[in-house]
């Protein structure tokens, strides 16, 4: 039972994996000091993955445990889908590392069946690790040999292929002596022997008792290559004690014992290696796995961080010189912690492969704060090859992981999160590969790195980002057009946030940018708004003003009608009309109250602007237009006629907007059609005002709207604002210039 | 008359022997009935240069309109020394393009081929360990070739041959070239004059031998160079220039037949049709389609190849239009689709490389 209560709490502590913000206490990596830690470390994404399938996964588990007699897989349809379970859970995402125990337990006791045993061994795959107690366990299943010739050489091909997963080997390299007894096993003998030769280590001297029995070996079985691999090594170790002469020229000595198990472990390798916040130093000096039907390079690798041997010696060479030089420099392999990146940070080298920061948060901070145009050049070189080689819809040989690449655009993602910043790589992949995308593979991947285009770095992103981004819109459905103006919104946002470091930064350098290129800045906005404005007017008419594409729409104008204040550009861009009215004329209350909210930051905006104009802050040639405050005036007028004044019919002066003949009105046959729109009457707001009405006259079954005035006009404002409309509320008491508490008629507006 | 050349239809793969110059010569097609089209081109530059920020996939590679291609005539003579470059002749090479080299330096060139080389012996014997410096079964040399650029801001090319003694034979046997490859940069100055000091620009990368030594040579470079290999496959598009360039040029000796490969897509078994024409014909033929000598525009070379078509149309009633080109085979060199080349002149070489320089260079950009 105790192994059930392992499973559980292993599960609680799992979420707290690395964020994609800066918070430095996750960055701590802590695994080669806490293994136990390690181990729930690597799991966590699995099991958020897999919950369905633990369930099934534990039961199976408690049934190999329990499992006593042989019983035959043909008859058992129990025992068949426990095993389809295994194997399924084992070759797709890994076992725990608690499962070890249980099955390794079963497959080496001999209680089953050897195709059933056989079926367990080549599943038992890490899902992170394997630990030591249960391969030392079933060591001892082994020395007992209750279990057949083939079970025996099977599991050591197995102890062979996952050995770099087992996460202790201090207990194994107490058990060598065992090990070394199995090569008197003629079958055994080369698989021992590359057991052997990967336990033994310079400093132990296990063998050193037992060379005598080598030579015995040797005349026994003849050279052998794998004996004679075992040989050359402890020969390499202690060259006093083996006194044979071995030929020189190496071949290959091992047969490949990695057999069933080479495909699943390298995705385990691969999957180990996303998961860690540093990478593991079990990998830093393996070969990459290499996939068998793709050819070289055409795998999607970002490469482990390593130190630069090329760099190390040329340093070596500066050394010899300077002998007194404190500036040896610090690997980055041995680079774990934050603090560890402070106390070294002078002396830092960065690693041979740049690719390799993507997955390395600490050398991401340290690149953050060094400017060296090289660094970016390598990323730059590697990303774009990398990037237009896996792309799966751009290159001509169709054998690319689609889920490769987008863990690998993820990735890319998430480092520009973290960096604050967009790679020039990724921009012009985008503008080369959108033209040929299909709109649906790697969406939100491809979407998110769009928000993260650099401003100002390109002055065709129309033809090459809109033109395709239009397309795409304007034929997709509603949820995708939502996600492009989510995205672009994000875009809209990153650019502002960029734009007011490069200020700060500006002002704190005394190096003022020259005027054109901020106004070209400008320019590239002023394009997105528009045309974020455009698309929203033909996709509203397309979709016929639906409220969740209305939300999308407003959102974005929440960012663009605060640029002025909140980011201190010169520049505000009014919706079009055609985003404007159908939002003054929705049916929904939250689209009226975004509205409302986005004017009144409009309205905050403008008047900080003339104030700062008339008192000749700003320099004059990013005056805004008086295009602007006309149509803020418009769309104001319109507004407080619509919903306070009851004169929209008359008063409104857009040539788009809603002023109408009285006759025509009139034709309508609609009653009282000049307060239609106000906010008791507005369909929008209607909904409240009969709440209201309930509430205040709990008697009157009538529903007499006209009721709503004088003080009950302002109790009505209250409760309204009561019930969340805060948009319209700090609108109305903006906006609308109320002469007096009393006489509600006289209101009228302020215009800027 | 001739009859012209009649379609071999070949499976792909199969082996065909002799290759490209091979004692193949098919009948030549006549000339008379080819020029109808010829004079209605007008003469414009094709705007035909790269963006400044990348090519959408697909276009045309970077042949760059600021200097009409004159590719084929050697710069200088020095480089031209024909006992030099013989050993790159006549031998397939296979196409990479390569990032520039982050921290590359030319003095350090004996180091790499140790380093390499216990790079290689590691990588062969996976998990066991490997003395550096050791006498090892495949011996690795990284020299200079600095006879091979194009313009003095290129680098000097840099050949790395792998060669493995026998096992059973003495030390000083001899050694056995099994592996060879090198970089190459020839006027790639647009790449070249734009990146800093520290980064060398060899953005072609030629091989030939096993693919696991690429493997294994590739990684090493990617790992300590900070570079990355792609395999630089050639378009038809592509390929029409070399055949139109390649046709131009003047070989001494008499050459043999220029062959275009054409591939017939959308068929369940893959089908070859293989198109010989005699170099004096194709040469008569582009002499009246190009109008200046020594520089080659784009309507030029669709003149050409549309020339070529309609004959064999005429004769065959295939329209070669609707096929891809897939391999072209002149005097001067033979290239295939996949990215693969065989030089066959020595006065040629540089002016091919070149060409595959720019091509590699607007794959890296």
């Amino acid at each position: 039972m105790q192994r059930r209560q392992s499973f559980k709490t292993q599960k609680q502590p799992l979420q707290v994996h690395h964020k994609n913000q800066t918070d430095l206490s996750a960055w701590r990596k802590g695994g080669r000091i806490d293994p136990e830690k390690n181990v729930q470390n690597h799991q966590s994404p699995n099991n958020q993955k897999n919950d369905s399938k633990q369930g099934s996964l534990e039961q199976a588990l408690s049934y190999f445990e329990k499992v006593q007699d042989r019983v035959s897989l043909k008859k058992n349809s129990v025992l068949q889908k426990h095993l389809t379970t295994v194997e399924s859970i084992g070759l797709q995402s890994g076992l725990p590392p608690e499962a070890f125990d249980v099955l390794l337990n079963v497959a080496l006791s001999g209680k089953l069946a050897d195709t059933v045993n056989t079926r367990l061994l080549k599943s038992l795959l890490p899902a992170s690790v394997i630990p030591e107690t249960s391969v030392v366990s079933s060591v001892s299943w082994l020395c007992v040999s209750k279990c057949s010739g083939n079970i025996q050489l099977l599991f050591l091909r197995w102890l062979i292929a996952v050995f770099d997963f087992i996460d202790h080997k201090e207990q194994l390299h107490a058990l060598y002596g065992f090990f070394f007894s199995f090569l008197q096993d003629e079958k055994m003998c080369p698989y021992v022997c590359h057991l052997l030769y990967l336990l033994t280590r310079k400093e132990t001297g296990e063998y050193i008792q037992l060379y005598e029995m080598e030579y015995h070996f040797i005349s026994y079985s003849g050279m052998q290559s794998h004996l004679q691999a075992l040989l050359s090594l402890y020969k390499l170790y202690c060259p006093e004690l083996v006194t044979i002469t071995l030929p020189g020229k190496m071949k290959t000595y091992f047969k490949n014992s990695e057999g069933p198990w080479k495909a699943g472990i390298n995705t385990v390798r691969r999957r180990n290696q996303e998961n860690s916040p540093v990478f593991q130093p079990l990998f830093l000096g393996t070969a990459q796995p290499q996939s068998r039907k793709r050819k070289w390079n055409t795998q999607l690798i970002i490469p482990a961080s390593s130190t630069n041997t090329n760099n190390l010696e040329e340093d070596k060479k500066k050394n010899r010189v300077d002998l007194y030089s404190m500036s040896e420099s610090f690997r980055v392999e041995q680079l774990q912690t934050f603090s560890q990146l402070l106390q070294n940070i002078h002396h830092l080298e960065f690693p041979s492969q740049m690719g390799s920061v993507l997955t390395n948060p600490l050398l991401l901070h340290y690149m953050n704060c060094i400017k060296d145009e090289s660094i970016y050049l390598r990323l730059y070189y590697w990303m774009g090859q990398t990037l237009q080689e896996e792309c799966t819809w751009c290159a001509l040989d169709n054998n690319q992981d689609e889920e490769e690449f987008k863990d690998f655009l993820e990735t890319v993602y998430k480092t520009e999160c973290f960096l604050q910043e967009g790679f020039s790589s990724c921009e012009e992949f985008l503008y080369k590969s959108l033209p040929l995308w299909d709109g649906f593979c790697c969406r939100s991947q491809i979407l998110r790195l769009v928000s993260w285009i650099p401003l100002g770095s390109f002055s065709e992103i129309k033809s090459h980002l809109y033109d395709p981004l239009a397309q795409f819109f304007f034929t997709s459905s509603l949820y995708f057009k939502c996600s492009i103006l989510e995205c672009l919104k994000e875009l809209l946002q990153n650019w502002l946030n960029w734009h007011v470091i490069h200020l700060d930064s500006e002002s704190d350098s005394q190096v003022h940018s020259s005027n054109t290129t901020h106004s070209e800045l400008l320019n590239e906005v002023a394009e997105l708004i528009h045309f974020v404005g455009w698309i929203s007017t033909v996709a509203l008419r397309l979709e016929n003003n639906p409220t969740f594409l209305l939300y999308f729409i407003l959102d974005f104008y929440e960012t663009a009608c605060d640029m002025y204040l909140r980011y201190n550009l010169p520049l505000l861009i009014m919706p079009p009309a055609g985003v404007f009215y159908p939002a003054l004329l929705s049916m929904d209350s939250v689209t009226l109250n975004q509205l409302c909210y986005i004017m009144y930051r409009y309205r905050t905006n403008l008047v900080a602007a003339k104030e700062n104009e008339l008192s000749k802050k700003e320099m004059v040639q990013f005056r805004f237009s008086n295009q602007t405050y006309q149509e803020y005036n418009q769309y104001i007028t319109a507004m407080v006629g619509c919903l306070w004044t009851s004169s929209v019919f008359q008063k409104d002066i857009h040539p788009q907007g809603l002023r109408m003949d009285d006759e025509l009105l009139k034709k309508t046959a609609v009653q009282e059609f000049k307060n239609s729109f106000n906010i008791v009457y507005h369909p929008a707001m209607m909904g409240y005002a009969v709440l209201f009405l309930q509430q205040a006259w709990p008697d009157d079954t009538t529903f007499n709207f006209s009721l709503i005035k004088g003080k009950k006009w302002n109790w009505y404002l209250e409760y309204l604002y009561a019930h969340g409309l805060k948009g319209l509320k700090v609108f109305i008491e903006s906006s609308i210039n109320r002469v007096s508490q009393a006489s509600h008629s006289k209101a009228g507006n302020v215009q800027v | 008359m001739a009859a012209g050349a009649a379609p071999r239809p070949a499976r792909r793969g199969g082996r065909r022997e002799g290759g490209s110059n091979g004692p193949r010569r098919e009948a030549a097609p006549g000339l008379v009935s080819v020029m109808e089209s010829v004079e209605a081109v007008a003469r414009t530059l094709l705007s035909f240069g790269r963006l400044s920020r990348g090519l959408p996939f697909g276009r045309a590679h970077g042949l760059s309109s600021r200097d009409p291609l004159l590719p084929l005539a050697p710069r200088s003579q020095e480089n031209a020394d024909p006992q030099r470059t013989a050993f790159l002749l006549r031998k397939q090479w296979t196409l990479y393009s390569v990032t520039p080299l982050y921290r590359f330096s030319n003095a350090h060139l004996r180091d790499y081929a140790r380093l390499l080389s216990a790079f290689i012996a590691a990588e062969k014997q996976k998990g066991l360990a490997v003395e550096v410096g050791v006498e090892l079964d495949i011996k690795v040399a990284v020299s200079s070739l600095p006879y091979l650029k194009g313009s003095d801001q290129d680098q000097a090319a840099i050949l790395v041959q792998l060669s493995s003694r026998s096992p059973a034979s003495p030390k000083n046997s001899e050694e056995k070239l099994i592996w060879s490859g090198w970089f190459c940069c020839v006027s790639g100055d647009n790449l070249s004059k734009n990146v800093p000091e520290d980064f060398t620009c060899l953005p072609l990368f030629l091989v030939n031998g096993a693919e696991c030594y690429t493997s294994i040579v590739g990684s090493w470079f990617q790992k300590t160079f900070d570079c990355s290999f792609r395999r630089l496959a050639i378009s038809p598009l592509i390929l029409s220039w070399m055949a139109a360039m390649w046709t131009g040029c003047k070989v001494d000796k008499t050459a043999s037949a220029m062959e275009l490969v054409f591939s017939v897509p959308c068929l369940p078994q893959p089908l070859d049709i293989s198109y010989a024409i005699h170099p004096e014909d194709a040469k008569a033929l582009w002499d009246t389609v190009q109008k200046t000598p020594g520089e080659i525009i784009q309507e030029e070379v669709d003149v050409f190849m549309d020339c070529l078509y309609s004959h064999f149309h005429r004769h065959f009633r295939i329209h070669l239009s609707a096929t891809k080109l897939v391999k072209v085979s002149t005097a001067i060199a033979s290239a295939h689709c996949d990215g693969i080349i065989k030089f066959l002149q020595s006065q040629y070489l540089t002016g091919v490389l070149m060409l595959l320089t720019e091509l590699a260079i607007s794959q890296i950009e």
